[in-house]
């Protein structure tokens, strides 16, 4: 049906202040387009006592004809003036009827600029120390689980385990491996600039061992798997939480930290040494390589290897692993489980997974520099 | 109630179905401007598939459907779009952009095909909430609502840019019996007053009853139509016996 424009309006005073509005045609979206400014403006000037609007005239009235006489009733409602509406046809009255949609309710106003940021770091503040609250006691709780299942192996889903695993851990080795193998080059590479000044490059090997052990392993790994699989678990969570499913788990009687979150917790805790010690591996390549390049032989830059790093160092960052791998996992599911109701809210639980993720990896590292010093490791 | 009017929807001989997987075969009917028009049948017998084929939103596997003159399967880009503009369609499951209020999930689809100022659209936004019920629910967000005020949002939203035709699936599945029966009035208001003709997968009886024109009936067995014609004549006089005895059992359970 091919929307015509050919509607007409004219203003004509009455006797007090009042107008009459005539109105022909066919009012519909393209003829109102034009209208609508055009009769806004002439209101807000004229501000009449009352309006009444003259209808003969009008053939059909869509949504949009509709709106604008509803539009001006309540410009009318809002400046106190009168509004009749005059020989409209009895089947438009009936429409107008049926869609007459009242006074505009406002939508809640908040407050000011600066009460809403005050308030808003307020908030903020809150939900920081809550979120921490709630982390811990849910790595808590999930912890209990976990010793439940050393109790009674059989009370894992084994199988899903061993998916999230391969999901998280056999997915990732070749970014894992990629990673760990720029960076021992790009370090070795690096420091040998400023070490050559001492003629002392052999020990880059020291130094790019030491510094993978000990750290850049473990924390490159661990910010791959947050990213990755951290994300991954929120999202899952989050979706299922949506979609009411776990409602229906716990309806069911099965409890979602059993069923979701201990596989995961299990999976990740399962792959991040391994992961680590991939990218280890990757990186003494990359470091040898340059060490190569430099002239020296494999042999050499293995003994030198073996000489700086103890097992210690090794182990030290293993367990560190184990750790942040707990962490990964159980702040990915918490996050899921903790979403709210619509979609957008799925990308808000990845979102935080991964921040409170790595901000939690790089406390726990923090701890343990300090408890590694004590011990002496 | 009409019976002399045009046809606005012609299907023709279509057979749809999902990669080589046939669904439904030698499908024809047509719906009449102006009619409320069901679709019935059991639980994953094509409803929703069928639906979807006459808005275009899948390729049927032969066939030809003719919506409002335009035949979609085999339209242009602008032929589609302009067809899209002349009708609405309510999902099964509401489809409501999570990220808007209610009426900025209407002013979208106003913004796409009107150039209104804004205060037109919310205020025809507003209306179109009315109409469903919804007057106060305008600002809050879809996943504020109930399942059944979803469904009615879903509804204002298929009806914002006052279309010819409006597709609804499973309108009243999940409501109230109350709301329900609210719902079916509204149809029948809005085909009487704005003349809209109305394409309803439905599994309510009662409903069926109320609003019907004429409906068809879907089977999952023989992947076609089984029935055909106006809801009272299938109960009365279907050469079914299975049909007859399935609209009888129903509207007994429910009449008197
Ligand atoms: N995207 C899809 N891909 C493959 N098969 C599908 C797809 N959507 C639906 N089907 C199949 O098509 C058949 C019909 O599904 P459809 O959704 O049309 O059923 P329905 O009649 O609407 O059922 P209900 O009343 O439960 O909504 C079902 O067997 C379903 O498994
Ligand atoms: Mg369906």
């Amino acid at each position: 049906m091919a929307r015509s424009d050919t509607a007409s309006l004219d203003w004509e005073p009455l006797d007090g202040g009042g107008v009459r509005l005539t109105l022909k045609g066919t009012l519909n979206a393209d003829s109102v387009e034009g209208l609508w400014p055009q009769v806004m403006r002439n209101l807000a000037e004229r501000k009449p006592s009352v309006i009444e609007i003259d209808a003969k005239g009008v053939e059909s009235l869509d949504a949009a004809g509709m709106a604008l006489l509803f539009e001006l009733r309540a410009a009318q409602e809002d400046g106190k003036g009168g509004f009749r509406i005059r020989g409209l046809r009895d089947d438009l009255g009936e429409m107008m009827k049926l869609f007459d949609p009242g006074r505009p309710s406002a939508p809640a106003r908040g407050p000011g600029l600066l009460i809403r940021s005050v308030n808003g770091l307020g908030q903020a503040a809150h939900e920081f120390v809550m979120g921490f609250h709630s982390q811990v006691g849910f790595l808590g709780e999930i912890f209990v689980r976990l010793l439940g299942v050393l109790i009674r192996p059989s009370r894992l889903r084994w199988a899903d385990t061993f998916l999230i695993a391969e999901k998280a851990g056999a997915n990732a080795v070749g970014i894992v491996a990629l990673m760990g193998f720029l960076i021992g080059l790009i370090l070795a590479f690096q420091s040998a600039i400023a070490m050559r000044k001492f003629g002392a490059e052999i020990y880059v090997a020291d130094l790019v061992a030491i510094s993978l052990f000990r750290e850049l392993g473990p924390l490159i790994t661990a910010f791959i798997l947050a990213s990755r699989s951290g994300s991954a678990f929120a999202a899952e969570l989050g979706t299922m939480k949506v979609n009411e499913e776990v409602d229906a788990l716990v309806t069911m009687g099965v409890d979602p930290v059993r069923f979701l979150a201990l596989p995961r917790m299990v999976a990740a805790v399962g792959v991040m040494p391994l992961l680590t010690l991939f990218n280890m591996l990757f990186g003494l390549i990359g470091c040898g390589l340059v060490m190569r390049s430099f002239g020296y032989p494999v042999t050499t830059y293995v003994e030198e290897i073996q000489q700086a790093a103890s097992l210690g160092d090794l182990f030290g960052g293993l367990v560190k692993t184990v750790v942040f791998g707990a962490l990964i996992a159980g702040i990915g599911c918490l996050r899921g489980l903790q979403t709210g109701n619509s979609p957008s809210a799925v990308g808000d639980s990845a979102t935080r997974a991964v921040v409170s993720g790595i901000v939690a990896i790089v406390l726990a590292d923090g701890v343990f520099a300090v408890v590694y010093y004590y011990l002496g490791i | 109630m009409t019976a002399s009017n045009a046809p606005i929807i012609q299907v023709r001989d279509l057979t749809v179905g999902y990669d080589h997987h046939v669904i439904l075969q030698n499908v024809a009917f047509e719906v009449r401007a102006g009619e409320v028009f069901c679709i019935l049948g059991g639980s994953g017998c094509g409803k929703s598939t069928l639906l979807k084929h006459m808005i275009g939103l899948h390729q049927p596997m032969t066939g030809s459907i003719l919506v409002d003159g335009t035949d979609i399967v085999t339209a242009t880009g602008e032929e589609r779009r302009a067809l899209l503009g002349r009708i609405g369609v309510a999902y099964q499951n509401g489809a409501l952009f999570g990220s808007m209020t209610l009426i900025e999930n209407i002013c979208l689809v106003l913004e796409e095909f009107t150039s209104l100022p804004r205060g037109a659209m919310e205020t025809i936004a507003r209306m179109k909430m009315k109409v469903v019920g919804l007057q106060e629910a305008g600002h809050r967000m879809p996943s504020e609502l109930s399942g059944g005020m979803r469904k009615r949002a879903a509804i204002a939203r298929a009806m914002a840019l006052d279309p010819k035709i409006v597709f609804l699936d499973e309108p009243s599945a999940g409501l109230d019996p109350i709301t329900a029966a609210q719902l079916d009035d509204l149809i029948v208001e809005l085909s009487r007053t704005l003349k809209i003709t109305f394409v309803i997968v439905t599994h309510e009886l009662p409903s069926i009853f109320t609003v019907a024109d004429r409906v068809i009936m879907l089977d999952k067995e023989r992947k076609t139509i089984i029935a055909a014609g106006r809801p009272q004549d299938l109960r009365d006089r279907s050469d079914d016996p299975w049909v007859r005895q399935f609209f009888n059992r129903q509207s007994s359970g429910e009449a008197v």
